[in-house]
């Protein structure tokens, strides 16, 4: 996602010359572009994220709305601090981009992976966490940080492309229901594409993502599908505590939504101890196209 | 004469208050007048040190924006002036800090946006000695000279004292000048209780916009001006009872008008 996320920062750039990005020392490859044509606007703070978050708060404070990036883990938790107090208590407009959240980063390892991510951050004050699950996904959610104002968290992952042309919100309805769905599946971020290649030739499933934690949306699509089933799986690449099930649970309950059944398949660290690309991780944690398949045949 | 009108002022707030954190915004006292006494309306002070959130409410109620009506909430359930400056609530309180290290980024922030926007106006941070043991003080003080932040000046308040122990016991003197020096900022040592030598610095910063951000190096006296006070650690953390109210104020006296 990292080349639509800079294509959108580009025109973004070229619409408004008060935002300002922060990058923590990382960008090659992909952010070179914009460093040259807003060099005044382009900060590289150095290997220093703390300092960089308090630099974005106080630019957000004098009027320049502020992108921060950095490799998810570096950008969310070494700065957690800063995120709660300078950015989101004071409702600056202030985007901390996360990229590779997950397992994202692979055999890089643990130390470059982020899977608590939106449970740091989805309950701070006025946040709001966008996980795009297709590279289509990414100018959508930049649109609505602009828009929107306030703190923000983007985390980008190795994005597909949307299987099929589908209407693009904060909930995308990626497959059509047939008449009589068994089962919704609600999943979040880029491990969308498993459930979607598992479900390659099954007509009874409906399919969602659900692009932000909190939950800004909850349509009428995903309601009636609920109603319909009472049959929910939530396939997240977050830990089970403070991610989209979590989440979710919540949100039926006040809405007073009735479940015959809840799963959720969650990443799980590294129950091996061993380490490899985000598909070996995926298969770990049981997030791969199998262990849906598997759900599947069984429930 | 200001300091010894704003110290009778500041021990009333804290007794009344029944609260600690007196003698750290004693040592301060002094920088806030110089300060705000120094900048223009519009540019702000980062008092990063929020713990001597009470000198800063004495000085927004000098300057009108703390009514003596509001002021009595220091303290009190309900109130806006709690014991470490919140967030949203006034001109010249721009961000909530209490949690050490966050004021210089944020200030460094502000100053970067600044020079964007071409905006002479400088902007002050107020650190505390014990403060600069925070790593974003280094990670601040880098980027400020690394973008030639001289619209920058940061004044430290050093006491010598920190939480728990003296400076010189825990990690050592993380403020001194030659430290800041070493960096790239324009460094300077003044005596933090005489006004007329900060005021004289704040303007020597001023007149001196040649790339390099400033540091103020104050050296102060935790507790200035109660003697029983001066430079005793427990004072950051002790409120006075009546008998002890009383031998503040007639110390104050002594001092004032030695």
């Amino acid at each position: 996602m990292r080349k639509e996320f800079a294509a959108k920062i580009g025109q973004l750039f070229e619409s408004d010359d008060k935002l300002v990005f922060l990058t923590g020392d990382l960008g090659y490859n992909a952010l070179e572009e914009i460093q040259s044509k807003y060099s005044d606007r382009f900060i590289n703070a150095g290997v220093a994220e703390q300092n960089m978050v308090g630099l974005a708060s106080g630019l957000a404070y004098e009027g320049h709305p502020s992108f921060v990036y950095s490799i998810a883990p570096f950008a969310v938790y070494r700065t957690l601090e800063q995120i709660r107090l300078d950015v989101c208590i004071h409702n600056h407009a202030v985007c901390i981009v996360g990229n590779g959240g997950g397992y994202g980063y692979g055999i890089m390892g643990a130390t470059h992976h982020a899977n608590e991510d939106l449970a740091c951050l989805s309950p701070l004050p006025n946040m709001v966490c966008w996980v795009p699950a297709f590279s289509e996904d990414v100018e959508y959610c930049l649109d609505q940080i602009v828009t929107r104002k306030g703190p923000a968290y983007l985390r980008l992952g190795l994005g597909v492309s949307y299987p099929q042309p589908v209407k693009i919100g904060l909930i995308n309805q990626v497959i059509k229901s047939t008449k009589k769905p068994r089962l919704t599946i609600i999943t979040q971020g880029p491990v969308v594409k498993n459930a979607i290649k598992a479900l390659e030739g099954v007509e009874d499933v409906d399919l969602f993502s659900m692009l932000t934690l909190p939950i800004l949306d909850f349509t009428p699509e995903l309601k009636n599908s609920i109603e319909s089933t009472q049959n929910v799986l939530v396939i997240e690449e977050h830990t089970e505590r403070g991610g989209l099930a979590e989440h979710l649970l919540m949100r039926l309950t006040r809405e007073k939504l009735r479940l015959n059944q809840f799963e959720a398949f969650n990443a799980k660290g590294y129950p091996s101890k061993t380490y490899g690309s985000q598909d070996f991780h995926w298969k770990e944690s049981g997030l791969d196209v199998e262990s849906i398949q598997n759900y599947l045949a069984n429930n | 004469m200001k300091q010894l009108e704003l110290r009778r002022k500041l021990l009333k707030l804290y007794f009344d208050a029944k609260c600690g954190h007196i003698a750290c915004s004693l040592s301060c006292l002094d920088l806030l007048i110089a300060l705000f006494g120094q900048k223009k309306e519009d540019e702000r002070v980062i008092l990063s040190k929020g713990h001597a959130a009470g000198a800063l409410y004495l000085m927004l109620n000098h300057i009108g924006e703390i009514s003596d009506n509001m002021l009595t909430t220091f303290y009190q359930n309900g109130t806006k002036l709690s014991a470490h400056p919140s967030a949203n609530s006034f001109t010249n309180i721009p961000f909530a800090l209490g949690s050490l290290g966050h004021g210089f980024p944020i200030a460094s922030g502000m100053a970067k946006a600044k020079k964007i926007n071409r905006d002479s106006d400088f902007v002050y941070v107020l650190m505390s000695d014990g403060e600069t043991n925070e790593g974003t003080t280094w990670e601040a003080a880098h980027f400020a000279v690394a973008n030639r932040l001289d619209n920058l000046i940061v004044i430290i308040d050093r006491n010598r004292l920190q939480g728990f122990g003296g400076t010189d016991s825990v990690l050592g003197d993380t403020a001194a000048a030659e430290k800041w020096q070493a960096i790239g900022f324009n460094a300077q040592e003044v005596d933090g209780h005489d006004l007329k030598a900060l005021e004289e610095s704040i303007q020597r910063c001023k007149q001196k916009n040649l790339g390099s951000p400033h540091v103020i190096i104050a050296n102060t006296i935790k507790g200035k001006g109660v003697d029983y006070m001066e430079n005793k650690m427990e004072w950051h953390y002790l409120p006075m009872n009546e008998e002890q109210y009383e031998n503040a104020m007639l110390s104050l006296e002594k001092v004032y008008y030695a």
